[in-house]
């Protein structure tokens, strides 16, 4: 068996999902090779080729991947698919909006954000925001997988020796044309990768309570901050703060829910973490279901309280 | 220009589904079925670009068994002008469906094909992707702001850490995020409206497409349930835990 496994990157540095990916392609066995599509990305390859576990990395470098558009990532990839028993990108936002055109292409099914690999085509996946889990096995001669990051511990990013091979680059589709980039500037960790996370609710109140309560504590714990639909639906924070089905999937070593009443489409997006506190005022509240350490308080007197307490 | 929206009939977002004892699936028995949510705000804003004299008649296309007639139903409800069935009684999966919306789009020459982002049953996220590449189009997935001028359109887009904003000649594939709009409520005049509007029905077989799943599902089981921890009496005892017990900060 031979596995592609396509890289997260910015042109500048290895994202940490694809060690989760790396991860989950060494559970299914078999040589691991890592493909890295950008522009001036040389340095992503070089830290590739480091990540235990993988036996090549191919290169391909080209002014049109510099935006990694899925049009002309997704060619790039069924050019080059020959040989390959499996194709696995990270289900993140990226991983997300190109693979399936791989799949289409190659005239295969995709198996969506898979949490655990049973044998070498079959797989556990979650549905239904994560109450049931699936057990499916794929008929396909190419398995084409999307892989949930918090259901695979990261391989080591030192330790390999691969060889870094470069490949020619498939033709410009000159299909999606990228315009502008906002991202959002931000001295926390990353939500996704986070290993504490503060969340905030509808029970904040308003973006103005949200932030002047939640910072001083994620500041205090160099948390990442996040939020729930409902936070974000009544546009407390932006959509990219969202944690849940429809939001982003965390598993961080603590959680705080604070002022979320604990809807089932919250609850699919965080209740891996490790530790989970809850703190909301109404005792039957379901987030105190699933909470480690709940406080049943009005949190404008509770977390700055606790942020006092963190000293 | 035509604008297609598919639509999926779902187990309702309110519903907490159960997964049955035998471990074959979820039970859909007596459970409300509802248009996937992400659906809905596809339809909303088809009709919007409708309204705005940008698109001249939006059509609502559904796969699946024949009580998604309703799902249609409710798609023409909120301003769909027409709606196409492809009816089986098949697990159809997103290779499938995608198939089998090209078949009618190569039918219907749309100029756009606006998608829900993901069903929130199998939570897949893959069927706009999988059709903007059988078809060869363009593509923009997770949609939270649309904009159509002189054959072009421009979108704004979620993406981990941010947004971006692509551009493209149409036609093209829109898969919606949460936050492109609010989808409007169907009025009682307009449901009635709704059950005039024209309602075509084909099989996979019409449209020669083999819907023939891939994927096998073996069992369906319940997610590691997580036990309720203890409730604290105030800050202090929170952090000392945190600190003592848990030994995470």
């Amino acid at each position: 068996m031979s596995i592609l496994v396509i890289a997260e990157h910015d042109n500048a540095a290895l994202k940490a999902s694809t060690l989760n990916t790396v991860a989950a392609a060494q559970k299914i066995g078999g040589e691991i090779h890592v493909l890295v599509a950008g522009s001036g990305c040389a340095t992503v390859a070089a830290a590739a080729a480091k990540v235990a576990g993988v036996a090549k990395v191919k290169l391909a470098d080209a002014a049109h991947y510099a935006d990694q558009t899925a049009e002309n990532v997704a060619a790039l990839v069924v050019a080059n698919a020959a040989g390959y028993t499996h194709i696995l990108a990270p289900a993140t936002g990226a991983g997300k909006n190109m693979l399936p055109r791989v799949a289409a292409l190659l005239d295969v099914a995709q198996i969506s954000e898979i949490t655990a690999v049973d044998s070498p085509d079959t797989f556990v996946r979650p549905t239904y925001a994560g109450n049931a889990m699936a057990t499916v096995k794929s008929s396909d001669a190419v398995k084409v997988i999307t892989v949930r990051t918090t259901g695979f511990d990261a391989v080591a990013s030192e330790g390999g020796n691969a060889a870094v091979e470069s490949l020619s680059a498939a033709a410009d589709t000159g299909l999606t044309k990228v315009t502008g980039r906002e991202i959002a500037k931000s001295a926390r960790p990353e939500l996704a990768a986070a290993k504490v996370i503060v969340s905030g609710g509808r029970g904040m109140g308003s973006g103005e309570k949200y932030h002047a309560l939640l910072e001083p504590l994620a500041d205090k714990l160099n948390a990442a901050l996040g939020a729930s639909r409902a936070a974000v639906d009544a546009g407390f924070v932006p959509n990219d703060y969202q944690v849940g089905q429809t939001g982003k999937i965390v598993a961080p070593q603590l959680y705080f829910a604070i002022g979320i009443s604990g809807a089932i489409q919250h609850l699919a997006g965080m209740k891996d973490s490790k530790v989970i506190v809850a703190i909301n005022k109404d005792p039957d509240a379901p987030i105190f279901q699933v909470a480690d350490y709940g406080l049943v308080a009005d949190l404008f007197q509770a977390v700055p309280e606790l942020v006092a307490e963190l000293g | 220009m035509k604008i297609l929206v598919p639509v999926k009939r779902v187990v309702d977002y309110n519903v907490k589904v159960r997964v049955k004892a035998d471990g074959t699936g979820v039970d859909l028995a007596n459970v409300k079925m509802s248009m996937n949510p992400f659906d809905e705000i596809a339809i909303e804003e088809a009709v919007r670009l409708r309204e705005a004299g940008i698109a001249t008649e939006v059509i609502a296309v559904s796969c699946g068994v024949t009580a998604c007639q309703e799902t249609l139903r409710t798609a023409m409800a909120i301003g769909a002008d027409r709606a196409i069935l492809v009816e089986s009684d098949v697990d159809l999966q997103p290779l499938a469906v995608a198939k089998l919306i090209k078949a009618v789009a190569e039918k219907e020459q749309p100029q756009m094909v606006i998608f829900g982002k993901q069903a929130i049953d199998d939570d897949a996220n893959q069927t706009g992707q999988m059709f903007a590449a059988l078809m060869g189009w363009s593509q923009a997935t997770f949609a939270s702001k649309v904009v159509v001028a002189n054959g072009m359109a421009t979108v704004t887009r979620e993406i981990d850490g941010g947004a971006e904003i692509v551009e493209f000649k149409l036609p093209c594939v829109i898969t919606t995020d949460l936050r492109l709009n609010e989808p409007r409520y169907a009025t009682l005049p307009n449901i009635m409206k709704a059950k005039k509007k024209q309602l075509d029905n084909f099989k996979p077989a019409d449209l020669g497409v083999d819907v023939t799943p891939r994927l096998t599902t073996l069992k369906v089981t319940e997610p590691p349930k997580r036990g309720a921890g203890v409730k604290v009496a105030d800050v202090k005892e929170l952090v000392a835990k945190l600190k003592n017990e848990a030994k995470v900060i």
